[in-house]
């Protein structure tokens, strides 16, 4: 596909519409067309992506398309909060057994990554709940399974229980909840073989497994990258075992992972916990939030927020737009503006994913030379010059002291105050635009001195710089 | 007459369809054996039926870009030859579909297995594809034609894996070249192809550990067991194996894509086929990067190994049409 970003897209699809004060059932029914597209390229499942899409079209036939706002970045936010809605508000907790064993069953097709997120929940819950695991091996089938879950025991140092291959699963567990009692393990981690939901006897293998451990928790395991199919797999699985939680595995690869969702919105199992990797370290706390961004292709968006924004303080943001504005804009604030500049600018390959930011990042250049002598200049004025760029702009001398002392010339000087002075003016026109405008596009193109449309009018809504 | 019934004249074929038939036929109860019910109970063919096909092909996890383009020459081929009838509509996706694999050339799903020189076998993939399982199906199907085969434990990584593979070779009585946990996969790499020269075998099968494509550090390391197996010995690999697991869905065409840029992939092996899954994203990474599927896996046992037969396959997708 031509773009990555949905929003991108459904501009594209709309730019026949740009100026219509609210959008035809046409125009959102072509929208849903790019949001069922990205949807399925996610891996969605068909009938989910139906559903969602019938779902969001009422919402979006709903609401007034507000004046001046894009609208494709209206539908996909209408899209990503309804994402979010199915992935789930909080992150589910693993029910916990406060008085016994408590005892987790984990289930999934072969290869989708049991035997290590077995190893990586035992380190888990032993290090934030101080439990003493027992890791219980039966898989009796699969060739050296049951020795890699030894081998991962020993990595971990915690205990593994196994009978060899020649007994059945059901005395293997049977045997391995009375070693737990002796063995004084209040945490009991059952790792099943890996089959497929059609297969009636070792389902029926699962029910029986189930049956005499009777576990706190039953996790279906679910690798990330699953296509169309995870609808009948989690369907299969929960409705013969009662799934009680789902760890998708191997989400540090870079499929989108609709699978996700459409395990959500079919059987609304909650999803515990995200596989990051091979290490034994490496399972983390599920974030339907994070999940939702990414299913839309938007990235691990709030990740990169998050990284981007630590270095950018929003209200020092704020202040200087207002000062910009009201034209009393000094050096000491082109100064900051500038250290702002180039902490996005040395970020600019992350700031490139998140979205609306990659347009912003081609029409500002950020020079990286540039801001290094600027900022020389700046630092061989005195404060009282910084505070009041009158003073330099009246006298020669100045200006030829503030040159020898950053070691620049006169006319660097001179295209530095002019520049202030453009910045100044601009700011000054942005102050009557609407700031609903101020998206990170235009705020990006003011501070660095290229022309942005000018644009009429007023609005409630104040500039959001985090997309 | 048709298209179909040529396809089926000999009986050895239709034997060997019935193999996929059973091994598949859990597929057929799923979407698909619906394509039988959508044609049979359209009246006409409409823009509502090909907004159905497309649905059904996308389920198959064929893929948005192919299954449009597919369901395109669909639409083009019933306007040009003038088809009225739904039921006539059947020939026509089978055909398109061949032809889709097919594209005019030959296609083999034989390896490229030489008597008298050292063939060297590279299995790659992500985690879980089942690589391992599928080494030790193809060296049974070699040992039983009389070949000398040797099983590399190329993953060093993952617990347990190397004895998988060690237990594997002695299910099929094949020679096994391992070198410590942990060791460098190149290193087991260059020795395993001294140790085969040093002992006449014919075909050596190289597992590798299983590997996320986005892990620049890991397909790094890939492309340098790529360059030592070639550098010890002539032409090789002569075969890459992509080991894709059939439940995958559009993530399975990155795959081969980006392992593709770190090694020449010459087939794909499709797994875990006797599960619901359709795996039609090899239709769209033979349609847009023209890699052939050489084998499919249809269950764990040593012989749930075909080699892959287009026709059999679309066979078995759609066999209860019939």
């Amino acid at each position: 596909m031509a773009f990555d970003n949905l929003s991108d897209r459904l501009q594209m699809s709309l730019r026949r519409v740009t100026g219509k004060g609210r959008l035809t059932e046409k125009d959102i029914e072509e929208m849903m067309r790019e949001v069922r597209l990205s949807l399925l390229e996610a891996d969605v499942n068909f009938k989910v992506v139906k559903e969602f899409t019938k779902e969001v079209k009422e919402q979006a036939m709903g609401e007034k398309i507000l004046k001046g706002l894009n609208p494709g970045q209206q539908v996909v936010k209408i899209v990503h909060d309804e994402l979010k809605k199915i992935m789930g508000e909080t992150n589910a907790p693993l029910t916990l057994n406060m008085i016994g064993i408590t005892k987790i069953m984990m289930v999934g097709l072969q290869g989708s990554g049991k035997t290590t997120t077995s190893g990586k929940l035992a380190y888990l819950l032993r290090k934030n709940n101080n439990l003493k695991p027992l890791l219980v091996a039966l898989d009796i089938y699969r060739p050296a399974a049951i020795e890699q879950l030894k081998t991962i025991g020993a990595q971990l140092n915690v205990d593994v229980f196994e009978m060899g291959i020649f007994e059945k699963p059901q005395t293997i567990i049977k045997k391995a909840l009375e070693f737990a009692v002796t063995n004084g393990n209040n945490l009991l981690i059952a790792d099943t073989a890996g089959r497929l939901h059609i297969d009636e006897k070792m389902m029926q293998e699962l029910v029986d497994i189930k049956e005499i451990l009777k576990p706190e928790e039953v996790l279906l395991n679910l690798d990330a990258m699953t296509g169309q199919d995870a609808v009948n797999v989690a369907s299969s699985f929960h409705q013969t075992l009662t799934v009680t939680g789902a760890i998708l595995t191997k989400l540090d690869g870079d499929t989108r992972g609709g699978a996700a969702l459409s395990l959500r919105q079919v059987t609304n199992i909650p999803i515990k916990y995200a596989g990051m990797g091979e290490k034994l370290d490496q399972l983390e706390v599920f974030h339907p939030d994070r999940m939702a961004s990414r299913i839309l292709g938007m990235g691990d968006v709030l990740t990169l927020v998050d990284k981007v924004t630590e270095n950018i303080d929003e209200d020092d943001m704020m202040s200087l737009m207002e000062k910009m504005m009201s034209g009393k804009y000094n050096y000491n604030d082109y100064l900051k503006q500038l250290k702002m500049i180039s902490r996005m600018g040395s970020l600019g390959g992350i700031m490139k994913l998140v979205p609306g930011m990659n347009k912003a990042m081609k029409g500002a250049n950020i020079d990286e030379k540039q801001t290094v002598y600027i900022k020389a200049l700046i630092q061989s004025m005195t404060k009282a010059e910084r505070k009041n760029p009158q003073l330099i702009s009246r006298s020669s001398s100045r200006r030829r002291r503030v040159a020898k002392g950053s070691g620049r010339s006169v006319s660097d000087v001179n295209k530095l105050i002019q520049s202030l002075e453009q910045q100044s003016q601009m700011m000054k026109r942005m102050g009557s635009m609407d700031p609903s405008q101020m998206n990170s596009a235009n705020a990006l193109k003011a501070m660095q001195n290229t022309k942005t449309k000018q644009k009429k009018g007023k609005g409630k809504n104040r500039s959001r710089f985090r997309y | 007459m048709g298209f179909f019934d040529n396809l089926f004249k000999s009986k050895e074929k239709r034997k060997n369809a019935q193999k996929y038939k059973l091994g598949m036929s859990k597929t057929r109860s799923g979407v698909f054996s619906n394509l039988k019910i959508l044609l049979e109970s359209s009246k006409v063919i409409s823009d509502e039926l090909f907004d159905d096909l497309e649905e059904l092909f996308i389920m198959a996890d064929i893929g948005v870009d192919t299954v449009i383009k597919f369901v395109g020459h669909l639409r083009d081929t019933v306007e040009v030859k003038e088809i009225t009838s739904p039921f006539d509509l059947k020939e026509i996706i089978i055909e398109e579909m061949f032809k889709l694999y097919v594209k005019d050339e030959i296609v083999s799903s034989n390896l490229d297995i030489v008597k008298d020189r050292l063939n060297v076998i590279l299995f790659v993939g992500v985690n879980g594809a089942g690589k391992t399982t599928t080494i030790g199906k193809i060296a049974n199907e070699y040992i039983n034609k009389g070949y000398k085969v040797l099983m590399v434990a190329g993953d060093t990584f993952r617990a347990g894996a190397i004895n998988q593979l060690k237990i594997w070779s002695e299910r099929v009585e094949a020679d096994f070249y391992s070198k410590e946990a942990g060791s460098d996969p190149s290193s087991v790499m260059f020795d395993a192809i001294k140790y085969a020269d040093n002992n006449n075998m014919d075909i050596i099968l190289c597992d590798t550990a299983g590997r996320l494509q986005n892990k620049k550090n890991l397909m790094n390391e890939l492309g340098k067991i790529n360059k030592v197996i070639a550098r010890e010995c002539v032409g090789a690999p002569h075969e890459t194996l992509l080991v894709v697991d059939a439940t995958t869905g559009q993530n399975g065409l990155s795959q081969a894509k980006i392992f593709n840029e770190v090694t020449n992939i010459s087939g794909v092996v499709l797994t875990k086929l006797d599960g619901t899954a359709k795996g039609g994203i090899v239709l769209a990474i033979k349609d847009e990067l023209n890699i052939p599927i050489k084998y499919i896996g249809l269950g764990e046992k040593i012989d749930d190994l075909e080699h892959f037969d287009v026709e059999e396959y679309i066979y078995g997708m759609f066999s209860d049409i019939f």
